[in-house]
């Protein structure tokens, strides 16, 4: 058997998905963006919905989300997704709307925009990415991170009888009647990537059966801001993170 | 078929408008002096009958964001909102025109700074032609003078913005917002399809068809070289409008010996004031601009050489003047006469203020 035997549609167990385009990502090696990219792309694509889909861009490291994926894409102020997705899904009932946001932009500076559009049940789907720092503007403190952890703005650590614990704003979404799905995941195993794609699927068919709002928080690494190797932060995320962001679905209607 | 001819206030012919031009979002938050756009829209209920959807946001942030990715569809999509909350819009806007967005957004001005007082303003000018958000970019904007223009400008409005792919403001105050007038709506037309919008904005964010690459809306390019360019492009167009676009109306300039400047409500004032100079012998004009940007500036050159002087007459502490003397290059006196803090001026006083100011 040579390797042109091998190479054949049966043997296949593994494949980019095709809405994933080749522009090279900025993304830092080790940072689970990619991963959660390339999830979003397998179930838009195992969906079919390609031509229905529309995805609204954060500000902060996935500020670019919409060069990678071969969908329509809108780029939302900092913080403003949530809003942004109310009106493009309210216009267009039909279609499927999700925000891709990190914990600055949906937990510090949108934390009015999630509430409400949670609140209201908008049929809309968040992929929330909770890394506990600001990646794109070099490390600073998030509402998410961790007591005693050193960013570029806790230089000491986060003292939280200044600054307060870190926001579950899971937890928060997960009590308004509006919101159907809030589970937190990881993908820093193969295991979890299964279990993070599933619940990816169950928000996006949730919002085509208008069924509210779902969120998904990826629970990340940011291993270049955290100062680790990307195998370290995986550690450390488990060790440090899972603790106070646990695992496993807190609403799930 | 005799007319239909309603009565309404300003703020209330917006409303109306809106669904009879086929809108396809409002998104707005409750503030004085304009809250009856958002209270006749819902008693009006167009989703039962258009489709149109109206949605109450959390703020006048989350409302301009909505009109934001409403825009970005293709839709006709307007909010409203008066001074202080338009301050809020700033950014919205400013992201509108860099991801070059049309859009409609109603300024029913109140005096400030700052929270202000309820009552009329015209002293969000500046803000409103000069930037008001960050970046080089223009707000098409139009200063409506009664409720039926109120009521026109809507479908001027959103025809020009979709006509350039820019924001478009309707700059009007408190006084022609709860002012009631006669008005002749516009006819019904009914909301686009999809399909007619895919043909009419082939950019809009709709879902990507196989025919082509996918629709990126955004104001984001961190090449200096292409984000030149895209300045460049916006600059280009701002041209254009500006050559294009020019609307203003002229009373009594003919035999005009002075000229005054006016828009919106401040406008309505001095036609009385042409009345009372009339009486006591003095041939006094109106230049009123209809488009506050692009601006009339050709047509006040063009009388800077025919009348001996200029006044504006504002509802602020003398904005418009700035480019009222740009056009006039120094050639006759430009004065200014305002009242702030939600003062609306008399005819008498605007008279008293040309005679002081410009005549003597």
């Amino acid at each position: 058997m040579d390797t042109n035997n091998i190479v054949s549609p049966e043997n296949l167990v593994y494949a980019k998905p095709e809405l994933m385009n080749d522009t090279h990502m900025h993304y830092c090696p080790g940072c689970s963006h990619g991963v959660v990219h390339k999830l979003i792309g397998e179930v838009i694509g195992e969906l079919g919905l390609q031509e229905t889909t529309i995805g609204i861009a954060p500000v902060g490291c996935a500020v670019f989300a919409y060069k990678y994926l071969d969908i329509d894409w809108q780029e939302a102020a900092h913080g403003r997704a949530p809003a942004v997705a109310t009106a493009v899904k309210r216009l267009n009932p039909d279609k499927l709307v999700f925000t891709y946001q990190g914990d600055g932009d949906l937990a510090a500076i949108g934390t009015g925009e999630t509430i409400h559009a949670a609140n209201r049940g908008e049929n809309i789907a968040i992929i929330f990415i909770n890394n506990g720092i600001y990646g794109m503007t070099g490390g600073q403190m998030a509402p998410t991170t961790l007591d005693h952890m050193k960013t570029a703005t806790c230089p000491e650590g986060r003292d939280i009888n200044l600054m307060g614990p870190p926001l579950k704003i899971l937890d928060l979404l997960a009590l308004l009647d509006g919101v159907c799905l809030a589970t937190r995941q990881s993908v820093h195993s193969a295991a979890a990537v299964k279990k993070t794609k599933r619940m990816i699927k169950l928000a996006f068919e949730n919002s085509l059966a208008n069924k509210g709002l779902s969120i998904v928080e990826v629970v990340s690494t940011c291993n270049v801001g955290w100062k680790m190797t990307p195998a370290n932060a995986n550690e450390w995320m488990v060790e440090n993170m899972f603790p106070v962001y646990p695992m496993g679905d807190l609403k799930n209607i | 078929m005799s007319e239909e001819i309603s009565l309404l206030k300003g703020n209330e012919a917006i409303a109306y408008s809106a669904i009879r031009y086929g809108v396809d979002g409002y998104f707005g938050y409750p503030i004085t002096p304009q809250s009856e756009i958002i209270e006749t829209l819902m008693e009006a209920a167009p989703w039962k009958t258009t489709g149109m959807v109206v949605l109450q946001a959390e703020s006048e942030l989350a409302a301009i964001n909505m009109v934001y990715g409403g825009a970005a569809c293709g839709k006709y999509a307007m909010t409203s909102s008066s001074s202080p909350g338009i301050s809020l819009k700033q950014e919205g806007i400013s992201y509108m025109a860099g991801a070059e967005l049309p859009g409609l957004i109603v300024n029913v001005q109140r005096g400030g700074p700052g929270l202000g007082t309820i009552q009329p303003s015209q002293a969000d000018y500046f803000q409103t032609v000069k930037g008001g958000g960050h970046g080089d970019y223009r707000l098409i904007t139009l200063a409506p003078n009664s409720v039926q223009e109120m009521a026109d400008f809507v479908g001027l409005g959103f025809d020009l913005a979709f006509k350039y792919r820019n924001p478009a403001m309707i700059l009007t105050d408190g006084v022609i917002g709860q002012m009631m007038e006669k008005v002749k709506l516009p006819e019904y037309q009914r909301r686009r399809t999809e399909q007619e919008i895919r043909q009419q904005c082939p950019w809009a964010t709709l879902g990507k068809t196989p025919d082509r690459a996918p629709n990126i809306i955004t104001s984001l390019e961190l090449d200096s070289a292409v984000m030149e360019k895209n300045n460049e492009r916006f600059q280009a167009k701002y041209r254009e409008i500006e050559k294009a676009e020019v609307r203003y109306e002229l009373v009594n300039c003919e035999k005009a010996d002075y000229i005054l400047v006016a828009f919106g409500s401040a406008a309505r004032i001095c036609l009385k004031t042409i009345e009372f100079a009339g009486n006591e012998g003095i041939n006094v004009g109106l230049i009123r601009p209809i488009t506050l940007w692009p601006f009339p500036s050709k047509i006040i050159r063009d009388y800077a050489d025919r009348v001996k002087g200029m006044l504006t007459v504002e509802l602020n502490a003398g904005q418009m003047v700035e480019d009222v003397r740009l056009a006039v290059n120094g050639k006759i006196a430009v004065e200014h006469y305002g009242r702030l803090g939600g003062i609306v001026p008399t005819p008498d006083g605007v008279l008293e203020a040309l005679k002081e100011k410009i005549i003597n």
